[in-house]
């Protein structure tokens, strides 16, 4: 009894190296930050067009059918390399969305005219407010919203193969059923 | 002498690094103060470990200008910790609030501490109830005294 009682300790220090070792091991990325916002609807918003006469974006534009909305800037360059599999899961009839945030409308159109571009519909978020309402902390951000305009899931950085093909159509597919 | 003398005037004269920008700064000092002090509490979360009043990340700006008006437009210092909370979580704010899931972070390190003092009390209690080394029987107590008495010139030491 007493030589069990004598492991506690070493019992304890090894717990407790395990938990904080756990994370690591997963490989989360400690940066990464849940979205508050999860399972809540979008925060209202409604911003101008990038080009006069084509449709800009608002809440009531999430609402229908899933779609991905993803915050970008021509300044950034983890936006400019997700562009091509953006384009890519356009393709393939996905609705992509774009806040083009704190950015001058002339150099989003000229990052879209170079690149190509994936939106459907563009907002330009100049001031940066809009992001700040869905808790954006950097660039690029990727959120997948429902039919019902909620917000499903937030991906931080960039949109990479296997973000698209293991995390994005998976759940834009289920959302659509 | 005179350089060192200049260079010791600059070095003191240097004003401190600031990242509130001049035209951030509000007009009325007691809203600026409580601005101050409200950014101090809050995390950048583009330099995860610094404070917005302390960050010159473009996130940082605009945070410490969205505190900055919505305290013009008459919040309170609550109110505005809760909208950041509400759009970012509670890790926005650089003191976690006492909730649940912080219990242990908020009281852990007392809670070891008491467990650690109950320990020390509890092995010293032990130690002093445990009897020391039993004491002499009366043969024994009779060769010291021998001993004692026989206050030779061996100087104590064995023959």
């Amino acid at each position: 009894m007493r030589r069990i009682l004598a492991l506690i300790p070493l019992l304890a220090a090894v717990a407790l190296v395990a938990a904080l070792a756990w994370p690591i091991i997963e490989g989360r990325n400690p940066q990464e930050l849940p979205s508050v916002l999860l399972d809540k609807p979008v925060p209202a918003f409604d911003l101008p067009a990038l080009t006069p006469g084509e449709p800009g974006l608002a809440s009531s534009d999430l609402k229908g059918k899933p779609v991905l909305v993803n915050v970008f800037a021509s300044w950034c360059a983890p936006c400019r390399a997700e562009i091509p599999r953006l384009m890519a899961l356009a393709g393939e009839g996905v609705t992509v969305y774009g806040l083009a945030y704190k950015d001058d409308p002339e150099a989003t159109r000229r990052f879209l005219d170079g690149l190509g571009n994936p939106y459907e519909r563009i907002g330009v978020d100049r001031d940066g407010r809009t992001a700040i309402e869905f808790g954006v902390y950097g660039v690029p951000e990727t959120y997948v919203i429902d039919g019902n305009g909620v917000i499903r899931h937030r991906h931080v950085g960039e949109v990479t193969d296997r973000v698209a093909d293991a995390t994005l159509v998976p759940l834009l597919g289920e959302l659509a059923k | 002498m005179t350089r060192a003398l200049l260079l010791a005037i600059l070095l003191l004269w240097s004003p401190p690094a600031l990242a509130v920008q001049p035209d951030e700064v509000l007009d009325d000092p007691a809203l600026e103060a409580r601005a101050r002090t409200l950014s101090a509490e809050v995390r950048c979360l583009v330099c995860q470990n610094q404070s917005i009043d302390d960050s010159n990340a473009e996130l940082a700006r605009d945070l410490r200008l969205l505190v900055r008006e919505r305290l013009v437009s008459g919040d309170s210092n609550q109110a505005v910790r809760d909208f950041l909370v509400a759009r970012y979580g509670p890790f926005v704010l650089l003191e976690p609030p006492k909730t649940e899931s912080t219990l242990i972070l908020w009281y852990g390190p007392a809670a070891l501490l008491a467990l650690g003092a109950l320990a020390v009390v509890v092995t010293f209690a032990r130690r002093r109830k445990s009897t020391g080394p039993a004491p002499l029987s009366d043969e024994e107590r009779r060769r010291l005294d021998a001993l004692l008495a026989d206050d030779g010139d061996d100087n104590g030491r064995p023959a």
